[in-house]
């Protein structure tokens, strides 16, 4: 049942065939410079820092970015930018500057290598294998996602656009490697953004302009008819600071201890610093300082997205509000926020932008995809297959075994993208494991990065008391209003400890208590047991043991350390325009 | 470096501006279809913004092979 069509002219298939023209040709144009596996998963450490950075935040720039940001704009307002402004600018400054030097500088080939260079085989195994199985489902669900949207707004058969973007996205991964992904990575952040501006701009200039839109939104908030049912102040859905002293105060339901710590420090540090997804982008940078400078070039766009993402949903509920039925409602009778961005594209693009629209939107799911599936191949092929299935064969067979990988992995991606048509459950249960397995993963980098003391003992049962705590605090709270089960409260049958106000803020406490848990944990055990490495083997993965990083011959202006001052300078007085 | 990444990201902004311009051109007069864009012609609009940008990334990548041809030494040289 299509609660929204849109009809597509002759000109918006055109363009979105030119798309996919380029986007195949790259991979056909790099396949001849494929010839060793360090070309086809680490893109031979020869890209230039502006092409990494572009990739770094494209990769991160997946489906539900773009859809889940617009729809999270529409019900919490502004507040949604703490996600940009304090959930990843100061850990994409961080990992730049003080964890880079430790990533690229150890030579490791993925983020579980590290851990093994640092810690041990069986810290590095727990951390590749969940890694390995989470980035092939990720993959799944972005194939299911953009094969439902598309066929819901555009009527296209499901099956097909499975078939199509699994096939486009192996094509060019299978020629070109890492280097095709990253490339088409940048091709993508173009795509979105001028996909978007035009949408933004028309979308404001229709409202009246921002100030209108303040006004408008301040009735919205004061209305009992708003998202979250309940009045607010004025300012709500405007203001991203001044409601927080309270979970009751502001659409969102959070406070401000449990959103800085639990998101600004536990999730963002955790999936920023430590996600090989992102962090592989960065490690394909052809110099030291380049991979440093990754993340801080990347903090720029992710900066100002919010005006692109979030700004469109906002527009959305204010237009929603006043009409009555601007957005659609979903099969359960609720009004479906996810349809904010088809619906902006379907009001205000005439054919021809609404192509460049819809490319755009297909790019961010497909950049989601190839990101995870080249995260995968290099997991696998690297920390699973060399180090524990087949070591010591020449570079030849690994290469070949990446091409294998790459085809096997997108099947078990279409795979999952089908359980999670069928059984949206399954995926709801095991997003939430992955959740638990992530969340203390900061604690372990943090420690092995600046303790030496601490031990591979220490990581491994660390992470193993983290992901107990996360999942032991899920059993024991639930959001109000929800029923016991993936939602939490299963170990007590329903009398739980505590009821959070919306499961966000219930996310965001189980990320405090995993991070604490294994950050307790590792110390305690480390501690208690013999260390397993030895000063000089941890030359280069600690920071006391290993010579600050000199930038020889880079500009003063391109210098980490000032241009991640100026990142972060920026990210403090856009909060405060906005407070 | 192997293949500049400007030089098929400037050939396709160009290709799908001026296919956005000119479809902007053509539909000039409908004033209904354009009502969704608040009166605005943005097709030829923004297609001429992707043309310009796709041309000026032609030109840098342009520009930075010249660069690396005359920085690298000819193989033949003494």
């Amino acid at each position: 049942m299509p609660h929204l069509s849109i009809a597509l002219a002759p000109v918006d298939y055109l363009i979105l065939a030119v798309y996919f023209v380029f986007v195949l040709g790259i991979g056909w144009a790099l396949r001849r410079y494929m010839k060793t596996s360090s070309d086809f998963f680490l893109s031979g450490r020869a890209i230039p820092a502006w092409i990494c950075g572009l990739a770094f935040i494209s990769a991160n720039l997946g489906a539900q970015e773009v859809i889940g940001m617009a729809a999270s704009g529409a019900k919490y307002g502004i507040m949604t930018s703490h996600f940009y402004w304090v959930g990843a600018i100061p850990a994409m400054v961080f990992v730049g500057i003080f964890m880079m030097p430790f990533y690229y500088g150890s030579k490791a080939r993925s983020v579980p290598e590290y851990l093994k260079l640092r810690f041990d085989e069986k810290t590095r195994a727990f951390n590749a294998i969940s890694f390995a199985v989470m980035t092939v489902f990720s993959s799944g669900i972005s194939m299911h996602a953009l094969a439902r949207l598309l066929e819901q707004i555009l009527g296209f058969p499901y099956d097909l656009c499975i078939a199509v973007s699994a096939l486009i996205v192996l094509a060019y991964i299978f020629l070109g490697g890492l280097t095709s992904a990253i490339y088409n990575e940048v091709l993508q952040f173009f795509m979105i953004v001028f996909g978007f501006v035009p949408l933004v701009w028309l979308g404001l200039e229709s409202v009246g302009g921002w100030d209108a839109l303040v006004a408008k939104l301040n009735t919205v908030a004061a209305s009992p008819a708003n998202p979250a049912g309940k009045v607010f102040a004025e300012g709500a859905w405007t203001q991203s600071w001044a409601h927080m002293t309270s979970p009751d105060a502001n659409p969102m339901g959070v406070e401000w201890f449990g959103m800085v710590m639990g998101l600004g420090f536990v999730l963002s540090f955790g999936y920023w610093c430590t996600d090989f997804l992102v962090v592989q982008r960065a490690m394909a940078a052809d110099s030291m300082s380049a991979a440093r400078r990754t993340p801080l070039i990347a903090a720029v766009p992710k900066m100002l997205f919010p005006a692109l993402v979030i700004l469109p949903g906002m527009i959305a509920i204010a237009m929603h509000h006043e009409l009555g039925d601007f957005l659609p409602k979903d099969e359960n009778g609720a009004t479906d926020f996810n349809m904010t961005v088809p619906v902006m594209l379907a009001r205000f693009c005439p054919s021809g932008l609404l192509g460049v629209g819809i490319t755009a939107l297909m790019a961010s799911f497909m950049s989601g995809m190839a990101g995870n599936v080249t995260a995968f191949n290099t997991v696998w092929t690297y920390d699973l297959y060399q180090s524990y299935i087949r070591p010591g064969q020449p570079d030849r067979h690994y290469l070949r075994m990446g091409h294998i990988i790459t085809v096997v992995g997108i099947l078990i991606s279409v795979a999952c993208a089908y359980v999670a048509r069928e059984f949206n459950n399954i995926m709801d249960m095991l997003q939430l494991v992955f959740g638990f397995v992530n969340a203390p993963l900061f604690a372990t980098f943090l420690l092995g990065m600046f303790w030496r003391r601490a031990t591979g003992h220490g990581a491994f049962f660390g992470l193993l008391a983290g992901t107990g705590a996360a999942a032991l605090h899920h059993g024991l709270t639930l959001p109000a209003g929800a029923t016991v089960g993936v939602k939490g409260g299963w170990l007590v049958g329903g009398h739980v400890l505590h009821t959070y106000p919306v499961d966000m803020a219930q996310n965001f406490w189980a990320a405090i208590f995993a991070w604490t848990g294994c950050f307790v944990v590792t110390i305690a055990v480390s501690l208690a047991t013999r260390r397993n490495k030895t000063d000089d083997e941890l030359r280069g993965l600690v920071y006391s043991l290993t010579p600050r990083v000199k930038e020889h011959g880079v500009a003063w202006y391109l210098q980490p350390a000032l241009l991640g001052t100026v990142v972060l300078a920026a990210a403090v007085v856009l909060n405060l325009i906005f407070w | 470096m192997q293949l500049d990444v400007r030089l098929p990201m400037g050939m396709m902004f160009v290709i799908i501006g001026v296919i956005l311009s000119l479809y902007g051109l053509i539909t000039w007069s409908d004033a209904e279809m354009y009502q969704r864009s608040l009166g605005y012609n943005v097709n030829l609009w923004w297609g001429l913004f992707l043309a310009a940008f796709g041309a000026a990334m032609l030109l840098l990548a342009r520009r930075a092979a010249i660069r690396t041809k005359r920085d690298a030494p000819s193989p033949q040289s003494p």
